[in-house]
């Protein structure tokens, strides 16, 4: 079965538009994914026909505004598995989210308690963790990397100790591309009695997870990266955790009474959620998961992974151009680093820009990891279902001019 | 391509390797990072009767960066703080304004011109000039 691009593409209207007078060759998706036209119906729709303030209104608007967001809290519990949609706390992003945990959980840990992340984690990942050291005296440890760029598991029995509470660890790194092995950190965790967190920004976007079969206890994901709106994400975790969690920020919505004296909190997840919510984001997400559900993902998998060994492969042919993580297309997700001899990753970048190709170029807030690696940056492809053939084509006929021109 | 920014005096600047290096015992030194891509450049300066004698520099950037870098290292020299600081302020305002470049040899950043429409690149030529204005005020 192969994917009908002409179908699927059609139904991102951005990939029509022309940059610098070239088609646009769209693949910086691990920053960024496209936005289909059901999404930009969905959110549009909202905002014209039921925008209100969610909660607390009685009147017509309020309710479908309500409505609408709830149902999206429970399209997004539906698409990664939770056991139900209060489970399902919104956020800004992958990085609120992380850092809503940093805050509520980390106010349950004391002195000495120790959190485990790893060298390639995104900034996002760690730096809610540094703030939490120096806030309660937590003591971070670090898991490192192996040569292909995945998380070296084989460390975790000496980086846990029944000190550990948490082990923080990114899904899919948006570096590297590697898959994690879930079950290996999970089984580690459950050793000694820790919570596992997942930073799921590079995974929630390749296919429906399933947070509660992975055993884990906090996944963390952004929605402008499955298709869907900016500034809005989700933090899910188990109901205890969340019951037992204290709230982040304070203010309306959050509430069950206020006096001047003392407040008592809504239950989860509104007290998670203070202020006015990100309300036409939030049904955004929702138009954004079910639409990535209605997909063939077995279909879109393969396809996706086709192109992926295009690039791996076309990467490999050419000298002088080292790919950072793994070299074949299984245990990888589409974002694929690599390092072009001689050439800085801003100026490869802004090269294929001129050719109509999107790509990402730096450290991708990953700067440990590039310290490690004793690099600078890489640059960054990274692909969605809607890429095509043409869109490696490009890639490759702007990388050989970029090569060319630094020779 | 329909700008240039990869002209052949660009990247002949770029490869230039002649004032390259860090000094043994600089009046001042400054380091300045480029968050957005990591970046880094540092610019070592011994100053004598209120001049640049000598400086060195050390460039971990893109092509941009290490031309922009060897221009200073190769014109800096023989100048004050005050006169640097006015072609600091000069460039930059070619870049964001469209400005002319400065006067002498430092028209030689008219190179740079085909940057301005590159707004995410502008720290990328302005970076060696930050590390120069900080290392100057260090040596004031």
């Amino acid at each position: 079965m192969t994917v009908d691009m002409a179908v699927l593409r059609a139904e991102f209207p951005i990939l029509s538009t022309q940059v610098r007078g070239k088609p646009l060759h769209y693949l910086d998706n691990a920053a960024t994914s496209q936005m289909p036209q059901a999404v930009i119906d969905a959110v549009t729709t909202h905002e014209t026909q039921a925008r209100a303030n969610v909660l607390r209104g009685v009147h017509t608007l309020a309710e479908r505004a309500t409505d609408a967001y709830e149902n999206a809290r429970a399209d997004v519990a539906r698409y990664i598995g939770a056991a139900a949609p209060e489970e399902v706390v919104f956020t800004s992003g992958t990085t609120s989210a992380i850092n809503l945990a940093a805050h509520s959980f980390g106010a349950l840990l004391s002195e000495g308690d120790e959190i485990v992340f790893s060298l390639l984690e995104h900034h996002s990942n760690i730096v809610p963790w540094q703030m939490l050291r120096d806030r309660r005296g937590v003591v971070l440890k670090v898991l490192p990397v192996t040569d292909d760029g995945r998380i070296d598991l084989d460390c975790l029995d000496e980086v846990v100790t029944r000190r550990t509470k948490l082990i923080a660890l990114a899904h899919v790194s948006n570096v590297t591309g590697a898959v994690t092995d879930i079950a290996r950190v999970v089984a580690a965790a459950r050793d000694v009695g820790a919570r596992v967190l997942l930073d799921g920004a590079q995974a929630v976007p390749h296919g429906p997870v399933d947070v509660a079969g992975m055993g884990i206890d906090f996944y963390a994901f952004s929605g402008h990266k499955v298709y869907g709106p900016n500034g809005i994400g989700a933090l899910w975790a188990r109901r205890e955790l969340l019951d037992e969690m204290p709230p982040f920020m304070g203010g309306g919505e959050m509430i069950r009474t206020v006096t001047v004296e003392q407040t008592t909190y809504a239950p989860t997840p509104h007290k998670f959620e203070a202020g006015t919510p990100p309300i036409a984001q939030a049904v955004g997400l929702g138009a954004a998961v079910r639409w990535a559900m209605a997909l063939d993902l077995e279909t879109a998998t393969a396809h996706v992974n086709r192109l992926t060994g295009r690039i791996l492969d076309g990467l490999r042919e050419r000298p002088g151009i080292r790919v950072l993580g793994p070299l074949g297309s299984q245990g990888r997700a589409p974002v694929i680093s690599f390092e072009v001899d001689t050439i800085h990753p801003h100026d490869v970048c802004t090269i294929l820009d001129h050719h109509g190709v999107a790509l990402r170029g730096g450290h991708h807030c990953a700067q440990p990891l590039m310290d490690h690696c004793d690099i600078v940056g890489t640059t960054r492809a990274s692909l969605m279902p809607y890429n095509d053939d043409s869109d490696v084509d490009a890639l490759f006929e702007g990388l050989d001019d970029a090569m060319a021109r630094f020779a | 391509m329909d700008t240039d920014l990869y002209h052949a005096r660009i990247l002949e600047l770029a490869r230039d390797t002649s004032t390259e290096g860090r000094l043994d015992a600089p009046t001042a030194s400054a380091t300045v990072n480029n968050p957005l891509c990591g970046d880094r450049v540092t610019i070592d300066v011994i100053v004598e009767n209120a001049d640049i004698s000598v400086l060195g520099h050390k460039v971990r950037g893109c092509a941009l960066c290490r031309a922009s870098a060897t221009l200073i290292g190769a014109h800096a020299p023989g100048h004050d703080a005050a006169s640097l600081k006015v072609v600091a302020g000069a460039v930059t305002a070619m870049l964001k304004h469209g400005g002319p470049a400065p006067d002498g040899p430092w028209q030689a950043l008219e190179a740079f011109r085909p940057v301005a429409d590159h707004k995410s690149r502008h720290d990328c030529v302005l970076l060696p000039f930050q590390a120069l204005v900080d290392a100057l005020d260090q040596a004031d």
